[in-house]
Parts: C-alpha cells; structure tokens; sequence
C-alpha cells in the first residue's frame, strides 16, 4: 500500500498535518518515542494555546487535543518507537525506511511531511572550557529529568543564556526547591520572550546579567563551580573579570536549530538564515513532494502557530499539481518565511512570519512587485526573540520580481 | 500623590511593556495593546496572581511524575506554598485530563488539575 503522504515525527506539528489531510487519503505518522506529543509532553508550564483555543494550557493538555484527534481518525495510521534512518526519492514517490521493535520495516508514501523537530544548541557549540561533568547538561534535558523522570538535577545552579526553556527552568526549579545563581547572557539584550522574563525569573528574584558568559566549568566527576567572565562587543571574554560562582550544575540554554539531517539527505535546499528548508508558502520545499512544517523549517515561538502552519501543509496534500515557485529576494530580516511564493497558486492573502535582525523602535515592512509598492506596514518595538506574523494581500504571477525590505522607520508614526 | 509601576503584561504572549501611574482618582494603564493588559496592571498593583505549574508524583513506573496546574490563577505569593504541596502528593490510580488532584489547594478556593491524560500511558 502507498501512502498519500508519511509524516516523520508525532509532535504538534506532525499530528496538525495529519488532521488535516483528506480524509480520503490514507496518512501515516512515524514517531520513535513511545508516544505522540512530541516536545509538549515535557513542557508542563502554561502558556500554550491562548490563540487556538483562547485557554492557556500546559503542554501536555495542547497535545492531548491533538492525540485524541489523531486517534479518531480512521485515515491515520501511527507508528511509535520507529525511527526513520533514511529516505529515498524513487520516479514519483518516497521510501521510507524505520527500525523498531519489529526489525528493518520500508513504508512508501506520494508525499513527505518532514516534522521533526528542532533540537538544541549544546555547551560544546558554545566556547566552554575545561571538562564535561556530570551537572552540565542542556535546558532541554533538566526539563526532561524534571518533568518526565521526576529527578531534580540541581541543588544550586547556574543558567547560561537567556533562551525561553532556561528561564522557563530557572522558575520550575526554584519551585522544586532548588537555588538559581542566576541567568548569564553573552548578548546585550536578552533572547527570550519579555513575559518569561517577567513570571520566570523577576517574580522570584533570579537576576539576570548581560554581557557576560560562562568561560570555565570546574569539577571533575560532578560541577563544582563555574568562572564567568565580561564579554566584549565580539563576545570575546576580557581577562581579569573572571569570577568564581560554586554549583552543582550548569545548564545550558543557547538556542534552537531546526533538526535538518533528513530534509538534507534528500537533497533539499536549507536556507542559512533559518537553518531549515528553504519553503512555499504551502511548506513544500525545492524538492516537489517533501513538505517541512514545525521547529523542524524554522523556531516557533508559539505551538499555535506550529499547528497552523502544519496544517497548510496537510491541506495542500493531493491538491496541485502545478507550481511556479519564485524566490523572493530579502533584505533586513533575520529570518523571512516563506522565502518562496508558488506564483501559480496565490490566494488572496498569504501568511509570512518573520525576526527582526535587531531591536527596533519603529520598523516599515514593504514589498514590491516588479519595482512597485504592493504593500507597506509600520511596527513598533520588533525584537528578533519575538517573531511577527502578517498576512498579505500579494496578487504575484509567474516570473515576477517579488522584494521584501525591513527597515528602520525615521518618520515616526506608526 | 502619583505613584508609577512599569511591569510587562503576561496574559499572552505579546508581552506589551505597560505603565501604570495610581492616583487618588485609580489607576491609568498605558502601554497596553489591549483591554486585558489594563486590567492585568491594576492587579497586579493591587493583588497580584499567578497560575502554578509543575507535577506530583504517582505509584506507576510509566510516568513517575504528572503534570498539574491550578485550574485558575492564585495569589501570587501563595505560589510557592502551593509549589511545596505538590512535592508530598502522589497519585494512586490513572487521571485523565481536567480530574482534580488537590481541591482548594492551599485554601485559595482553586483546584490543581491533572494536565495529562494518564490513561494514555499507563498499561500502554
Ligand atoms: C527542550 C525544548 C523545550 C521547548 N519548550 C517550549 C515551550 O516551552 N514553549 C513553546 O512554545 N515551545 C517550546 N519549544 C519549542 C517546541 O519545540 C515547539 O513549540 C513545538 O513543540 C514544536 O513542534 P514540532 O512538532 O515541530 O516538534 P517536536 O515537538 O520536537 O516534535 C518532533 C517529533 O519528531 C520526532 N522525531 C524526530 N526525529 C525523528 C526520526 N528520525 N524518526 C521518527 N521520529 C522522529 C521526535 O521524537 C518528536 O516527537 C521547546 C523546544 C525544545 C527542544
Ligand atoms: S496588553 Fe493585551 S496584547 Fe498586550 S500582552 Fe497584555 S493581553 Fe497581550
């Protein structure tokens, strides 16, 4: 049997696109855990939700909705504890090949829905020293021991970077009873959302610096301290600054990359900005067939859009067949999704989400078609931890010159 | 006599920077992208809350701890003693969703909910 379309990865964005493909068109998600939810399982803060459902749930909660959706569905077949090892491309269809519990299993779908997630940015990807003890791990995995395992990995911590899930981790474990030293950020501002740093650390007192960074873990079998260190314009540490800080553990909270292993053994183009493929505005990559939803095309800030954007792609499953893609040319963005347009299929808006490369007052967002202005927007305040969604009336035909510029806005009003 | 706070709203995630000046004649909110930030900011001058999150643990292997949260907001500074609570109660049989673990937890008149569907895993 063929599959109108495999979806790799259980988590919201894998389960969103499945829901939403026809139900006519058998559908197949591939999850290696033992079950489906992906990262949310973990995540049992509050906060998810607020703009698809207008509840704040815990992660948990948001998946479950989408779990018992998937299992409703006769047109949707799951696989847990399955790992995709690889992909091929053959004349008009893909093999995808698993191992579990039941051996070496081949699955072929029409279609791939890439939603595997993003993963985390290491010590070892940052410029740490000394050795690798026991205490020294990412937010991501003292959110898992905390949260799945019930094992508290620290009496007294020290956070490196400012990333959402460290502070969310900074709160979580000051509850638990440990003691958070404090947050230390090698950046001048701080890169998560304003309001966690509100309710994670400033509701508790945990101090945040800035400029500063972590440059010597000491201990040999387990954290015994750490030395920070003033970071220059370049981030480089100045000597003489160092200061000594006792912990039992250093977690890590450095950023997010899309994981990309599988999109790239497919030959699909990445784009550098994201770290993740290059898309149309329907999700579907360079290379016809393969879709990339979730954290796996580019960093959420918020699962409901993760769901959303899924869902395009799901949708669009078995629905075209011709594609005249352009690139659209950026300037000013950290990140611009999607960085193409299918031409041949333009609805009346399309929905883009971008980063700001810096802090801005007042920002003017234009496009042009072919050299004339189709569309202008002003913002205040962007910041590139907080990405923006719009949607936009964009009538682009085949072979047009589509441009987006950011700028700063010196006129003023917004 | 104007007092001002500046606080950022977390009722979602925009997270607007608000300000808030109290004078004898109440409260002025700025800085608000919509209604609920203003009524976020007299809150939280008056009487601050906060939701809870975090687990409790069960007796099944399968899922050692359980995420829970209050099903509403709480004083904030009931928070950390709700924090402690949930530290000594375990969960005998297998929740669903929405059940409740503790009712009026800490005497705040709210219940802290299961947010996992225990079923699920349990004897998976
Ligand atoms: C540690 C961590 C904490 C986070 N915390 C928050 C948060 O608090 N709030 C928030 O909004 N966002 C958070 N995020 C971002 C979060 O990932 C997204 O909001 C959302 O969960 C993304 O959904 P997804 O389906 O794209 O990815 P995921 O939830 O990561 O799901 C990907 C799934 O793919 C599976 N998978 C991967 N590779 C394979 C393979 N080869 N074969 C089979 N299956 C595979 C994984 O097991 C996983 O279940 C966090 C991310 C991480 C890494
Ligand atoms: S003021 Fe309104 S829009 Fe702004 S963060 Fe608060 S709830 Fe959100």
């Amino acid at each position: 049997m063929r599959y109108a379309a495999i979806v790799i990865g259980g988590g919201p964005a894998g389960m969103a696109a499945a829901c939403a493909v026809k139900e006519s068109e058998k559908v197949l998600i591939i999850e290696r855990e033992a079950r489906l939810g992906g990262i949310l399982k973990q995540c049992v803060h509050d906060g998810f939700g607020v703009i698809r459902f207008g509840e704040k749930l815990s992660g948990p909660e948001y998946a479950d909705r989408f779990i018992d959706e998937v299992y409703s569905r006769k047109n949707i077949d799951v696989r847990t504890l399955t790992f995709v090892t690889d992909i091929e491309k053959r004349n008009g269809y893909f093999v995808v090949t698993t191992t579990s519990g039941k051996g070496i299993v081949s699955y072929e779908g029409e279609n791939l829905i890439l939603a595997n997630g993003c993963r985390e940015r290491t010590a070892r990807q940052v410029n740490i020293h000394g050795t690798r003890p026991a205490g020294l791990m990412t937010a991501g995995t003292a959110q898992n021991l905390v949260n799945l395992m019930g094992i508290m990995p620290a009496k007294r911590c020290v956070i490196l970077g400012s990333g959402d899930i460290g502070l969310i981790m900074a709160r979580r474990l000051t509850l638990e009873g440990a003691e958070v030293v404090g947050v230390y950020e090698a950046k001048a501002t701080p890169s998560g959302l304003q309001r966690n740093l509100q309710q994670c650390l400033y509701d508790f007192g945990i101090p945040v610096s800035l400029k500063k960074t972590v440059t010597l873990v000491h201990g040999r079998d387990r954290v015994e301290g750490v030395t920070v260190s003033d970071v220059d314009d370049d981030m480089r540490p100045i000597s003489g600054t160092e200061e000594y800080i006792p912990c039992d553990a250093l977690i890590v909270s450095v950023g997010l990359i899309p994981e990309n292993e599988l999109a790239e053994n497919l030959g699909v183009p990445i784009d550098p900005r994201t770290k993740g493929p290059v898309v149309d505005q329907y999700m579907m990559t360079a290379v016809d067939g393969v879709y990339s939803v979730g954290n796996a095309l580019h960093v959420h800030d918020l699962v409901d859009y993760v769901s959303e954007v899924a869902e395009t792609a799901g949708k669009d499953v078995g629905r075209r067949k011709s594609r005249a893609s352009i690139e659209v040319t950026q300037k000013g963005f950290a990140y611009l999704v999607p960085q193409r347009i299918d031409a041949a299929n333009v609805e009346k808006e399309t929905t883009f989400y971008f980063r700001a490369s810096h802090d801005t007052e007042r920002a003017k967002l234009t496009v042009t078609i072919n050299g004339k202005t189709a569309v202008t927007k002003k913002y205040s305040m962007l910041k590139p931890p907080e990405a923006v969604r719009v949607k936009l009336a964009l009538p682009v035909k085949a072979g047009d010159d589509v441009k987006f510029v950011l700028e700063d806005d010196d006129d003023g009003n917004v | 006599m104007t007092e001002t706070f500046e606080m950022i709203c977390i009722v979602c995630p925009r997270g607007c920077r608000l300000k808030a000046e109290r004078t004898a004649d109440g409260i002025a909110v700025t800085g608000n992208k919509c209604p609920r930030g203003a009524k976020f900011a007299e809150e939280e001058i008056v009487a601050p809350k906060r939701s809870f999150t975090g687990t409790v643990r069960s007796v099944f292997p399968e899922m050692p701890v359980v995420p829970v949260r209050t099903a509403g907001e709480v004083p904030k500074d009931k928070v950390k003693e709700v924090a402690l609570l949930t530290r000594d109660v375990l969960l005998t049989r297998a929740y669903g969703v929405g059940e409740v673990a503790v009712d009026n937890v800490c005497g705040t008149g709210v219940d802290l909910i299961v947010t996992a569907d225990m079923r699920k895993v349990i004897g998976s």
